[in-house]
């Protein structure tokens, strides 16, 4: 069985509460489980302000400035894709079926810093 | 050696004819906003020694292309040696150094800043104050004062903008044929949007907006020279066309003067002449859409002598045709105009009815305005009344709310 593990915080206090994760501890727990012949993919990402929202209605792809904010949708699935740039990354996106019907948030992934 | 004061004044008019450019070419080799115009600035910083020393170079913008590389070049070794993180430096630094800079790739550089500052990954919001602030060279303060914000919103929009140009990598690139009319809609939409909060004239400083309306038509014309697709002739000539009435529209004590009342010799005739010959270009490639077709509207009225030589017939077939191809409300009621024009109110009046009637732009108050125009024309005046008096709730634009004072005074 697989299982996708997601993480949520306020992005305000991610990075300033006494409690908040350093990056390379982070790293640190992800070899871990990579040691452990568990680890299939995990990313940190870049904050919400650089991601852009794809949909698709009636044949026509819309974009949006910003992460996708209906809470009467729910997270249903994920592509982790390398892409030249975000033109790039938007044309997979808009491909992607459940874009006809839902939203795809577009984020590009942070290296953390060790 | 030359004069201080002739190389100064050479350096301030190359700044105010080749900033743009050279700041495009240098977004390009350095692939961000912020070190291209600390570079830009850095070059023609140096220029102004330089050039007393050694003379005005054949061509200042190589030179301040090539000096602002060299500068960047010089900040991006000297970062790298204390940032934790130096590939993207590297990077950059590898790109820059092989770079090729020729005078074709200048003029597509303009372009891809127009492209990249209208991207739709930004919000418009952003879009217009970072074209105003890239392509125009405006200020913060100046695009703060013609939207009536507080310029540290307007830099906040910017900076968090050119952040996500960088960290998204939205790239600096005319977009290929098959994306083209997509992200081509959305520069004329950015520009027609500049064009309108200028000519709108709704609020703020007057003056600024003027200012704002000729920037558009500058933007249109730019773009124009770098790619003369028909739908930006199209909003070219819309823009000309509209703006050749901008003295007749508003009275000297700042009312609103309506199309068939206004003093056509007031009327600029080389901006109609201009957008009529654009107008004619852009129909004859049957590559058109709404803007040719909006302008081809406004050229009509343009070509009318008088408000009553007004060929209705035209209009109301031009506004079937966008009807047809891009169906809008708004648009309906455009045509609902021309159709009392043409066919006499009573036709008009229940074109308007139509539209209201199936709960479509209820709070658009230009619909209750023509709602109550019509009425007023047959001589229903209570309906009349009641239409003005919700028109009036609707507008916040106080030209506007004193032309529908007017109308309800005389009613009585």
């Amino acid at each position: 069985m697989k299982y996708l593990c997601l993480v949520y915080c306020d992005e305000g206090l991610l990075h300033s509460q006494p409690d908040s994760p350093a990056d390379a501890e982070c790293m640190a727990y992800a070899e871990s489980v990579q040691g452990g012949g568990r680890m299939l993919a995990a990313e940190a990402l870049q904050p919400v302000q650089t991601a852009t929202t794809v949909r698709v209605r009636g044949g026509q792809v819309s974009l949006t400035d910003g992460p996708f904010a209906e809470t009467k949708e729910q997270l249903a699935g994920f592509y982790l894709v390398e892409a030249r740039d975000l033109n790039e990354a938007v044309s997979i996106a808009k491909g992607i079926p459940a874009a006809r019907v839902g939203s795809v948030e577009v984020r590009p992934v942070r290296d953390l810093q060790p | 050696m030359a004069e201080l004061l002739q190389v100064q004044a050479a350096v301030e008019a190359v700044y105010r004819q080749e900033s743009r450019r050279i700041l495009a070419t240098l977004i390009r080799l350095l692939g961000d906003f912020d070190l291209a115009e600390e570079a830009m600035h850095e070059a023609f910083f140096i220029a102004v020694e330089r050039w007393q020393r050694d003379g005005i170079p054949a061509s200042p913008r190589a030179w301040l292309v090539s000096t602002g590389r060299f500068k960047a070049i010089d900040g991006l070794r000297r970062r790298a040696r204390f940032e934790r993180s130096p590939e993207h430096l590297a990077l950059a630094l590898e790109a820059l150094e092989s770079a090729e800079v020729n005078d074709e790739e200048l003029q597509d550089d303009r372009l891809r800043l127009i492209f990249t500052c209208c991207h739709p990954a930004l919000s418009a919001d952003a879009q217009v104050p970072l074209t105003l602030r890239e392509v125009c060279d405006l200020t913060t303060e100046e695009i703060a004062r013609a939207f009536l914000q507080s310029p540290a919103t307007i830099a906040q929009r910017i900076v968090r903008a050119k952040a996500k140009i960088r960290d998204a990598r939205i790239p600096y690139q005319v977009p290929s044929l098959a994306e083209l009319p997509e992200r081509l809609d959305s520069v004329l939409r950015v520009i027609y949007l500049v064009f309108n909060e200028g000519y709108s004239a709704s609020s703020g400083d007057s003056l600024v907006r003027d200012d704002l309306s000729a920037e558009a038509i500058r933007l249109g014309r730019l773009l124009q020279q770098l790619l003369p697709d028909p739908e930006v002739l199209g909003l070219l000539a819309l823009m000309l066309l509209q703006g050749s009435r901008q003295r007749a529209r508003s009275s000297e004590q700042g009312d609103l003067v309506l199309l068939d009342e206004q003093d056509r010799s007031l009327w600029d005739q080389a901006m109609i002449t201009e957008g009529c010959e654009l107008v004619q270009q852009a129909l004859r490639s049957q590559r058109f859409g709404v803007y040719s077709l909006q302008a081809a509207i406004a050229a009509v009225h343009a070509e009318a002598q008088t408000a009553q030589q007004t060929d209705w017939d035209e209009i109301v077939g031009l506004y079937d045709v966008l009807l047809r191809g891009w169906p809008s409300p708004v648009v309906e009621l455009n045509r609902a105009a021309a159709l009392a024009q043409r066919d006499g109110a009573q036709v008009g009046l229940a074109a308007v009815e139509a539209i209201l009637a199936r709960g479509q732009l209820l709070d658009y108050y230009l619909a209750h305005s023509a709602r109550a125009e019509l009425c007023r024309q047959l001589g229903r005046h209570e309906q009349a009344r009641e239409a003005y008096r919700t028109a009036l709730g609707l507008t916040r634009q106080a030209p506007e709310q004193r032309f529908i004072e007017r109308r309800l005074d005389e009613l009585g």
